[in-house]
């Protein structure tokens, strides 16, 4: 009876959060999937769900998860590697401001101009692509890579890795002196050290924020409208020109059947995660 | 053996600073190369053979419209910081210490905006923000409502990374017994161990708001990327050094940020313990 | 006393009756229109004197997608801000397309910030009337009954003819659509937007299809065309912008000839093609919303479009208006910004509904394929 009232209290602690959430983003994500299920005059239907199975959509489907988990994988090791170049500076230095500081601002970098940077730079009409053209070196000797899939992988680079140095650095920061100290007193060597000691206890937390960088990915849309414009070849593209189509291939419906596999596809990842989590936790130990 | 010990220190210092130095190098090539070619595009003149100039730049100074829209895009990025922390860091200190099991689900709930294009959110926010705007405020500033869920994704991870290096159920157990209050102990005890974490999830918060542009198009809101958007059309040089001019003032306004962060002197747990010794006697 | 009461009665009927003559009379000589919001042209609105009165009363218009380097619409903002200035305008989401003004306008309901006009294409206005409010222009006779709706639901206001926008010190002298194929195209040429999606670029197809054999009826001679483009590598899927334009990106751009020529001011050596072949014409259309929240404000607009100074300030833009023929006639066209506008020699043809309907679709289930 004491039990039960305890856990009553407890509750009470997670509620302002819930409520928030429940009115702002659970509210509007049960309108969305609710619109999934209805026709442009109103009526119920599964016909959005059915339409999932055209061929251009199973494509961009697929295109979104290869190039989400790719850019996911690669930003986390190059990020985590930048953050602990970071962190093992001086706490208080210029240069980790500067460069934490310049990561907060191109995490969040993208879009339209980001596409230019890129197009501005290493385009083909790019300051970089000319000087090397000067030097005989062709980049876009085999093909215009930048207007498909591999530009996007590199461009999303751009902000991923930033992202992960800022949500992953906390992490690093928390490795303590005492346990390389530790392992060193026990004759270990720096593979060892990171094997069983610092590894271990960091890879929840880079799990954890390559899913994000994977989430962050798959929804991403404005730079990849930027630079590949036509076709729509990654799922978001498809949910925008099914919103926004002005030549009559308007469809809502569908639209928020596509926004509902979205989230169908994440939670599959983050169950993964979740496993891979606790496997994690069991092997490394 | 003290001699081998620290020879053995030096070489691997200098490992470390050699890592570093490759790090930031190829770090700074790839990232500042595309910037510096932003830039160098909005000093061209108009023909090719003109000179270089820094018209574009000079021009942004004459848009009245963009000082309203940056005030509002800042007040935006301090109300959701605010909110955001409110929010986030009680609810997770209190997950951690009696709600285990709502961890998974708190946590696939930060991920939940993230799954949902803008595009699409938005559809589901406008029923929500009709309503607003008849009976509570049509204000831009209500905005912050949907940036909160907006940076919720980023802060949390942010947030877990710091609260997961610090032992909070011992620190919080050891200030309760001293007689501290969950306040005290929020704000006096957690809160200056993971100042890095909250710092970042600032800094993810600021940058989200000042760089954001579907939510408040869609909404209909001239906020700084909406305003910043109809100022491009005018030439190709303004709009690039309008964008590069953001980027400039979010980089600024997040080191002014960082000043914040003297990293007040981390309670180490070892200190803490000592004192519960000498208290209990 | 048993008399008083009935001519006290009397009496205040009397003076009842003349407060409310009094009050009926005054609001047609300063408020002008009671009820702006059904008001079909401005005499419903006691004259264009009260339309202004009580646009003034308003006192601000929401637009939405009108960016100001499109058809010269900036100068016709500052215009109108101009003549009326307790009229406050406030311009929305540039970017939008016209299904998002649409969206817009159904999604903020009445709210203050909903648009109160819209300018889109021919088959979001089509398709959406519902959402529109009737109102007749003062000049609406200059426009020909095939470009407007008999009860004022929607009326088409500018427009031009599908080009090919071309930097020439980038790119040799483009003549034909076949040029395009040749290897100094190499990675150059571009479609302004999506054609499942956007209007203009939906008409630049439907144009390289009708200068390689098809007709208006048949899209697919020119989804073919691009196809073979993506296959030599000059074609490239990257959005089209002044600066990707000016920076040598995309020196070569399928666009409406009003919106490219808008290329000149960052690019001097800009030049402007229409095929002679295919001379594709496109209107977009001019609506006010039924649930605006300034509906006097909005009509004033549309009388502000439809006069002579609105419409020059398109043909400024090098666009067409819709009173062009009228204003030539009557003299009152802006001669020199009529002789800019770029040469057309041959009759040019119109999308019809049905046909944008058969093509869209086509393009729907085999333009993805064809560009990848």
């Amino acid at each position: 009876m004491m039990g039960g009232r305890r856990l009553s209290l407890n509750w009470l602690g997670a509620v302002p959060f819930l409520v928030y959430v429940a009115v702002f983003l659970l509210l509007p994500t049960a309108i969305i999937t609710a619109g999934a299920f209805l026709k442009g005059d109103g009526s119920a239907t599964l016909s959005n769900f059915q339409d999932l199975s055209r061929t251009y959509v199973i494509s961009a489907t697929v295109n979104s998860i290869l190039l989400s988990a790719l850019t996911a994988i690669v930003g986390a090791s190059f990020g985590a590697l930048l953050a602990y170049a970071i962190a093992t500076g001086n706490p208080q230095g210029l240069l980790r401001r500067v460069v934490v500081s310049a990561a907060g601002v191109l995490a969040q970098f993208g879009g339209v101009t980001l596409a230019f940077a890129f197009l501005a730079s290493i385009g083909p009409a790019g300051i970089v692509t000319l000087l090397a053209k000067q030097y005989g070196l062709y980049v876009y000797a085999g093909g215009f890579w930048i207007y498909d899939i591999r530009g996007l992988e590199l461009v999303y680079l751009y902000f991923q890795i930033p992202l992960m140095v800022l949500v992953f650095l906390p992490a690093v920061d928390g490795i303590k002196p005492q346990w390389r100290e530790a392992a060193e007193s026990l004759g270990g060597t720096t593979w060892h050290y990171w094997r069983y000691v610092a590894g271990p206890l960091l890879a929840p937390a880079f799990l954890g924020c390559t899913l994000l960088l994977f989430a962050n990915s798959f929804s991403a849309y404005a730079t990849a409208n930027a630079l590949i414009n036509q076709g729509g070849i990654i799922l978001p593209q498809q949910i925008a020109n099914a919103l926004s189509s002005e030549v009559g291939l308007h469809e809502p419906g569908f639209a928020k059947a596509m926004a509902v596999t979205m989230i169908v596809i994440v939670v599959m990842v983050t169950v993964l995660y979740s496993l891979l989590q606790r496997r994690t936790s069991k092997w490394l130990q | 053996m003290a001699a081998v010990t620290q020879s053995f220190q030096r070489t691997r210092r200098q490992k470390l600073q050699v890592f570093r130095g490759v790090i930031f190098v190829a770090a700074g090539l790839f990232f500042l190369v595309p910037l510096f070619a932003m830039f160098e595009f909005t000093t061209r003149g108009r023909l090719l053979t003109d000179p270089r100039n820094l018209d574009a730049w000079k021009s942004i100074a004459t848009y009245p419209d963009l000082i309203a829209a940056i005030v509002a895009s800042v007040e935006l990025a301090a109300i959701t910081s605010f909110a955001m922390l409110v929010l986030l860091v009680p609810t997770m200190v209190w997950v951690r210490l009696r709600l285990r099991r709502l961890n998974r689900i708190i946590e696939f709930i930060c991920l939940l905006p993230l799954t949902i294009p803008a595009i699409v959110l938005v559809v589901g926010l406008v029923p929500m923000y009709q309503w607003m705007g008849i009976n509570f405020s049509d204000s831009i500033l209500t905005l912050a409502f949907a940036y909160v869920v907006l940076v919720l994704p980023y802060c949390y991870r942010a947030l877990d990374a710091g609260l997961s290096s610090i032992d909070v159920k011992t620190l919080s157990e050891a200030a309760r017994s001293l007689g501290a209050s969950w306040f005290t102990v929020m704000v006096r005890v957690i809160v200056p161990n993971i100042s890095s974490a909250i710092l970042n999830a600032c800094f993810l918060s600021v940058a989200l708001v000042l760089g954001e542009y579907t939510i408040a198009q869609n909404l209909l809101y001239n906020n700084l990327q909406v305003e910043i958007a109809l100022l491009g059309r005018a030439n190709a040089g303004v709009s690039i050094a309008v964008s590069a001019a953001s980027l400039l003032f979010a980089f600024v306004l997040l080191v002014l940020l960082s000043l914040f962060n003297r990293g007040r002197g981390r309670l180490r747990l070892d200190d803490l313990k000592q004192v519960m010794r000498t208290e209990r006697g | 006393m048993k008399w008083s009461s009935p001519v006290r009665q009397l009496g205040l009927a009397v003076v009842a009756f003349l407060l409310v003559a009094a009050c009926g009379s005054s609001p047609s000589s300063t408020a002008g229109c009671s009820s702006a919001k059904t008001a079909t042209s401005a005499s419903d609105c006691g004259g264009m004197n009260g339309l202004v009165a009580a646009a003034n009363a308003e006192g601000a218009l929401n637009v939405i997608a009108l960016p100001p380097d499109w058809a010269n619409y900036g100068a016709i903002i500052t215009g109108f801000q101009a003549k009326y200035p307790s009229i406050k305008i406030t311009s929305d989401n540039p970017n939008g397309s016209s299904q998002d003004e649409v969206n817009a306008v159904q999604q903020l309901g009445a709210s203050n910030r909903a648009p109160d006009v819209v300018d889109v294409g021919m088959a979001v206005a089509l398709a959406n009337t519902s959402l529109f409010a009737p109102y007749k222009v003062a000049l609406w006779n200059d426009i020909l009954a095939s470009q407007k709706e008999p009860t004022g639901l929607w009326f088409q206001d500018y427009g031009g003819y599908m080009s090919i926008g071309y930097d020439s010190s980038k790119v040799p002298a483009i003549t034909a659509l076949s040029d395009l194929l040749g290897s100094r195209f190499s990675g150059k040429v571009a479609l302004n937007g999506d054609p499942t999606k956007a209007n203009a670029a939906l008409n630049g197809v439907m144009m390289a299809s009708l200068a390689n054999g098809g007709s208006l009826d048949d899209i697919s001679k020119g989804v073919d065309f691009f196809h073979q483009l993506k296959g030599k590598g000059n074609f490239v899927p990257v959005q089209a912008t002044t600066a990707t334009v000016k920076n040598g990106t995309t020196p070569v751009v399928f666009d409406w000839d009003y919106l490219s020529a808008a290329h000149g001011t960052d690019v001097p050596t800009w030049k402007v093609f229409v095929p002679n072949n295919a001379i594709l014409g496109g209107y977009y259309a001019q609506a006010i919303s039924k649930t605006a929240p300034h509906p006097a404000a909005a009509r004033l607009w549309e009388e502000y479009l439809y006069s002579d100074e609105g419409q020059n300030l398109w043909l400024k833009g090098l666009a067409r208006p819709v009173r062009m023929q009228a204003m030539i006639t009557a003299g009152t066209v802006d001669k020199t910004a009529a002789a800019a506008l770029p040469p057309v020699s041959g009759t040019p043809v119109f999308l019809s509904a049905t046909q944008a309907t058969t093509a869209s679709a086509y393009l729907g289930s085999h333009w993805a394929a064809a560009i990848s």
